[in-house]
């Protein structure tokens, strides 16, 4: 058994109305980042654990979010990093 | 008959839930805490608004795991009548008991008031006492109600008749479809498939006197009372 962290970014899914985003996304305009073309806000989300190796932490990781992290019916998730500390 | 209110870390509609059952209804009425196991023989649940664990993560996200949610969902699938409001909408749907999702507000503020909406179906057990089509003065008090579904899941809600009730109005110049939270066809209250629990944002229990504004919400709790067997 090793220690990892793991972290994993939780996003509105596409195609879904994104108020928040959509109002971060006016405010950069209004600073003159006039270039930005679209912004999602979601979480990030650092879990620390024991496993055996790296593929079970991803698993583990993949299951955390099905049934908890993200919501399936809104929300995707990317695991971002994994690694041993 | 006896309606069992769960109290959560963070409900605060839970106390108004057993008012309207124990003092206007004239029922029994319990609470049923979070962590047992126990309904307590009760014929009617009512997951009740709030702030559930805070709304960590995600509204009704943590409640779901509660152990009583356990009991919840198998009373909810063997037919129980479930009565969820407000954060117990967000529950029911994290808990996969109703379809769909309740997302931030589209204004990102919390919207408090009385607003109009309207009874799409009276062919439920939570609806049976109002006229077809009646508008009703209603309570909400809520940031994350934005109802949301894929489209065909929304179809299909329309097309069974389970959108039970439905925001109109609102500022005397906007349209029919005007909604306080951007709610997908402004979609306030659904049933699930076997027409035993309903999920609604507005709050029917905060609207049973007219001292409180609008006694438009008892019919909810009259309709069960004539529905649902003991």
């Amino acid at each position: 058994m090793s220690h990892y962290r793991v972290a994993v970014h939780i996003t509105p899914r596409r195609g879904i109305l994104d108020p928040q985003g959509k109002t971060v996304a006016d405010a950069l305009h209004t600073l003159g980042f006039s270039a930005v073309q679209d912004v999602h806000v979601g979480r990030y989300i650092i879990v620390e654990l024991d496993a055996a190796n790296s593929n079970a932490v991803e698993q583990s990781t993949r299951e955390m979010c099905e049934r908890l992290l993200a919501n399936p019916v809104t929300e995707d998730f990317a695991i971002a990093s994994v690694e041993p500390i | 008959m006896k309606f069992g209110i769960v109290s959560f870390p963070g409900s605060n509609g839970d106390f108004d839930a057993y008012q309207s059952v124990a003092e206007t209804l004239g029922e029994e009425a319990v609470y049923l805490w979070h962590k047992d196991h126990d309904l307590q023989g009760c014929d009617v649940i009512i997951l009740p608004g709030g702030f559930s664990y805070g709304d960590y993560l995600r509204a009704g996200a943590i409640a779901r795991f509660s152990p009583v949610m356990q009991d919840v969902v198998s009373f909810a699938k063997s037919g129980g009548p479930v009565l969820a409001i407000c954060n117990g909408f967000q529950i029911a749907c994290e808990a996969g008991l109703l379809p769909g999702a309740l997302l931030r507000n589209e204004s990102l503020k919390f919207v408090g008031e009385l607003v109009r909406v309207r009874v799409e179906t009276t062919d439920t057990m939570f609806s049976n006492r109002y006229e077809a089509g009646a508008e009703l003065r209603l309570p909400i008090a809520h940031g994350d109600g934005r109802y949301t579904a894929d489209s065909e899941t929304v179809d299909r809600l329309e097309g069974d008749g389970r959108v039970v009730f439905r925001y109109i109005g609102g500022p005397a110049d906007a349209d029919e479809w005007w909604s306080p939270n951007g709610s997908t066809r402004a979609i306030a209250g659904i049933v699930n498939e076997a027409g035993n629990v309903l999920g609604m944002m507005p709050h029917p229990e905060r609207a049973v006197d007219p001292l409180l504004g609008s006694a438009d919400g008892l019919a909810v709790l009259e309709s069960l009372l004539a529905r649902v067997a003991v």
